[in-house]
């Protein structure tokens, strides 16, 4: 192995990658060229680094430089200061990470400070792409551990004992998952790993695929191991095609390393895995429909039981887990049940990832102790609301979930505290809104992802949530009734009590969350015909304000509609009747003499 | 829903070629016909009624199948795609960013809706999904280049490069 003087760790993420760090590989390469020293200096590829909002992200070690919103022309800069002088350079860092002129070690920065990294521990540390980085990291030393030292019931019993509850959502805990399938006859088994992240605003398991694949691999080779199933397979989504192609490098070279295959460490256990690719179906995010996609059919679900733990897979027994939950193991069986308990609160042990996207300064991936608050998480990690503006509400849980309004920010965030206040962990996407948001659209919003997502199996969720949706549809119009709003309400209660699977059982809970805690907006809705944030069209006027109005008639040549009108050099006017509210005039008005009210 | 295709379907000798070895890999897997659907949809850029007869018949399964899986999944398209394919993204962090504006004003400016593709077969736009840039929000794509943090401002400017390319 060469020794190098230098790192070069550029964030390859989907986020960066979106931002162009593609380019800045390789002009690293080409300046470092330059200057001779492509040999002394490695550029590494790496995962997700977590602060996705300041990407593109380049890391320069021994340093610990940490560089945001790196554009190719800075590249020669940081070469020619950085690597060749030795100066690091101070205008291209990110600002959090200097403090009196040094750099302090980014666990210091309010965003990483709070954070205790498990799942993603070599996520941005490693090259996804090389396994032996991975290997010299202590991978594949749980599995050879558990391959030579353990017992299938013995690897069950650590994990029972960890608590390790399933990160897709559900809390399911995954030791007892394992047991059932593990008590199931001898025969074929198999063993699933649900990568099929359908929740908008969620890239958790993304980023531990495109970051850290081998730990999946290993973790699944680890469950194939306890429960007596030789075939695993990753069912992964389309839309993903960086972690599609960094999952196949990843079992290519575990099988070349015989990690994967026949007769793993020498012992009698064989494993193989194999990638089956989604294609843009929500439901099959659920467990029963997933196997009937991985079939070849339309991911329909089917009723449990029999649970998949029993009858799965062509009819054979088969567990399912997530992603995160998978990359828990390997720490886990490394480093003991006690530390793992000690993580957390008491129900729910570890830590979560959570995707923090929307109103938010720091958007990205961070991964918390369960029991943060999520005051923490937003105001300390997340950096507050940009633009002075106030917290409304954090959505958690996606079209599943519900929305944890202000007042609740102090709430400790696990498993059992999400749902008794009407919301649910989820997979993990948090999405934050400020006092723009309206609560009324957002629920709409959610359901009309289900309507569309839904696939039509059963009644309660192809029509009820349809109905559900014309309900909020003649809300955020403007002409529904209080007699609607109790109408909703018995819809979402009927819906949760007799749709077939969690998609639809679900579905109800962001307009319930949102009702629990903005009941208020909805009324101001239905009885003033307002909308409180400003959002909802139908129920907004666009306005000129006489006295700031120059008369330009800028905003009048603006108007696709001709709905303004007016003399030159006095105030003009909206035609109410003829406004479609596309808001052109607004940002037209070099005045803001234009309000939406 | 999108409008049913009108454009008439062209393959040629190459494309089917292609299908029919992606066919014969895939003959003997069990669950293949998804896996065969996501190539022949990369061969001729999506999945008529032409295309999905072959395969029922290539892999000895009713037609019906066939067209129950592809019109279940989204990813599986039996309108052809523009040849410059816009994809806003809605995702949750996308639409509390006004992904919706950038939807309208696409909409409005190629007088198309969504799952549409323009008469001359130049654009298609889709409203997708979330696609992960949440960092970028509200984000579109044309084809493989991203374009973030954008408002309806910028639909303009990043259309007319493609429109007058």
């Amino acid at each position: 192995m060469n020794l190098v003087r230098a790192h070069i760790l550029v964030c390859g993420g989907t986020g960066c990658t979106s931002s162009g760090s593609e380019k800045l590989i390789t002009e690293f390469e080409t300046q470092l060229s330059r200057v001779g020293m492509a040999d002394e200096v490695k550029v590494v590829k790496t995962g997700c680094f977590g602060l996705c909002a300041l990407g593109p992200i380049v890391i320069v070690y021994p340093e610990g430089a940490f560089y945001s919103r790196i554009t190719p022309e800075n590249v020669k800069e940081i070469v020619d200061e950085h690597i060749v002088k030795g100066r690091i350079v101070k205008h291209l860092l990110y600002d959090e990470s200097v403090k009196d002129e040094e750099i302090m070690p980014l666990n210091d920065t309010n965003f990483y400070k709070h954070q205790m990294r498990i799942a993603l521990k070599n996520c941005g540390v490693i090259d996804p792409e090389n396994i032996d980085e991975y290997i010299a990291l202590d991978g594949y030393k749980a599995l050879g551990k558990v391959l030579t030292e353990m017992t299938p019931e013995q690897v069950i019993d650590i994990i029972k004992q960890s608590g390790l509850r399933g990160r897709g959502g559900g809390g399911f805990p995954t030791g007892l998952k394992w047991d059932f399938a593990a008590k199931q006859p001898k025969g074929q088994k198999f063993v699933g790993c649900n990568a099929d992240e359908g929740d908008p605003g969620a890239f958790m398991d993304r980023s531990v695929l495109e970051g850290d694949p081998h730990s999946v691999i290993e973790a699944m080779a680890i469950a194939g191991y306890a429960i007596g199933a030789d075939q695993g397979y990753i069912y992964i989504r389309a839309e993903y095609p960086i972690a599609v192609n960094r999952l196949q490098i990843a079992i290519d070279q575990a099988k070349e390393y015989g990690l994967l295959g026949k007769n793993i460490f020498g012992t009698d256990f064989s494993f193989d895995l194999e990638i089956r690719l989604g294609a843009g179906a929500f439901v099959c995010g659920e467990e029963t429909a997933l196997m009937t996609s991985i079939e070849g059919k339309r991911g329909e679900p089917r009723p449990r039981p029999p649970f998949p733990a029993v009858k799965g897979l062509w009819g054979k027994p088969t567990i399912l887990n997530n992603v995160e939950t998978y990359a828990n193991i390997p720490q886990i069986i490394l480093n003991g049940v006690e530390w793992f308990n000690n993580i957390g609160t008491e129900k729910s042990h570890g830590t979560k990832v959570f995707a923090l996207g929307g109103k938010i300064k720091n958007t990205g991936l961070v991964e918390v102790p369960m029991g943060t608050t999520l005051r923490t998480i937003v105001e300390d990690i997340g950096g507050g609301i940009p633009n002075g503006k106030k917290f409304k509400a954090a959505q958690t849980g996606g079209p599943s979930g519900g929305c944890i309004p202000a007042s609740l920010i102090d709430v400790e965030i696990d498993y059992d505290s999400l749902i008794s206040i009407g919301s649910m962990m989820g997979s993990g996407g948090l999405i934050v809104m400020d006092e723009d948001s309206c609560m009324v659209d957002i629920a709409k919003f959610f359901l009309e992802f289900t309507v569309d997502e839904s696939c039509g199996k059963c009644a309660p969720c192809r029509i009820g949530t349809r109905r559900m949706l014309e309900i909020l549809t003649k809300i955020t119009d403007g002409k529904a009734t209080m007699k609607d709003l109790d109408n909703l309400k018995l819809l979402a209660h009927s819906i949760k009590a007799s749709a077939l699977c969690g998609l639809g059982q679900t579905a109800p809970n962001p307009v319930l969350s949102t009702l629990q805690y903005f009941e208020d907006e909805y009324i101001a809705h239905i009885v003033d015909k307002k909308c409180p944030a400003g959002v909802c069209k139908n129920l907004l006027q666009y306005k000129i304000v006489p006295e700031k109005c120059i008369g330009c008639s800028l905003c009048a040549r603006q108007c696709p509609v001709n709905a303004i009108s007016g003399e030159i050099k006095s105030p003009f006017v909206i035609d109410q009747s003829k406004c479609i509210k596309c808001g052109a005039c607004m940002s037209a008005c070099k005045k803001q003499a234009i309000v939406k009210e | 829903m999108a409008k049913s295709s009108t454009i008439p379907f062209a393959g040629t000798k190459e494309q089917k070629e292609k299908l029919d070895a992606v066919i014969a890999k895939h003959k003997d897997m069990e669950g293949g016909l998804i896996p065969v659907l996501h190539q022949a949809q990369e061969i001729y850029g999506y999945l008529p009624i032409e295309v999905q007869q072959m395969i029922a018949e290539g892999l000895n399964i009713p037609m019906a199948e066939v067209y129950g899986v592809v019109t279940f999944y989204t990813q599986f398209s039996t309108n052809p795609k523009g040849k410059y394919k816009v994809a806003v993204c809605l995702g949750t962090a996308c639409y509390v960013k006004g992904a919706q504006e950038l939807v309208d004003k696409i909409s409005q400016r190629l007088n198309i809706g969504v799952g549409e593709c323009t008469p001359d077969g130049k654009f298609s736009l889709d409203a997708t999904r979330c696609i992960g840039a949440c960092g970028l929000a509200p984000v579109l794509t044309v084809n493989d280049d991203v374009y973030g943090r954008l408002t309806a401002k910028d639909i303009d400017g990043i259309l007319d490069k493609y429109i007058n390319e």
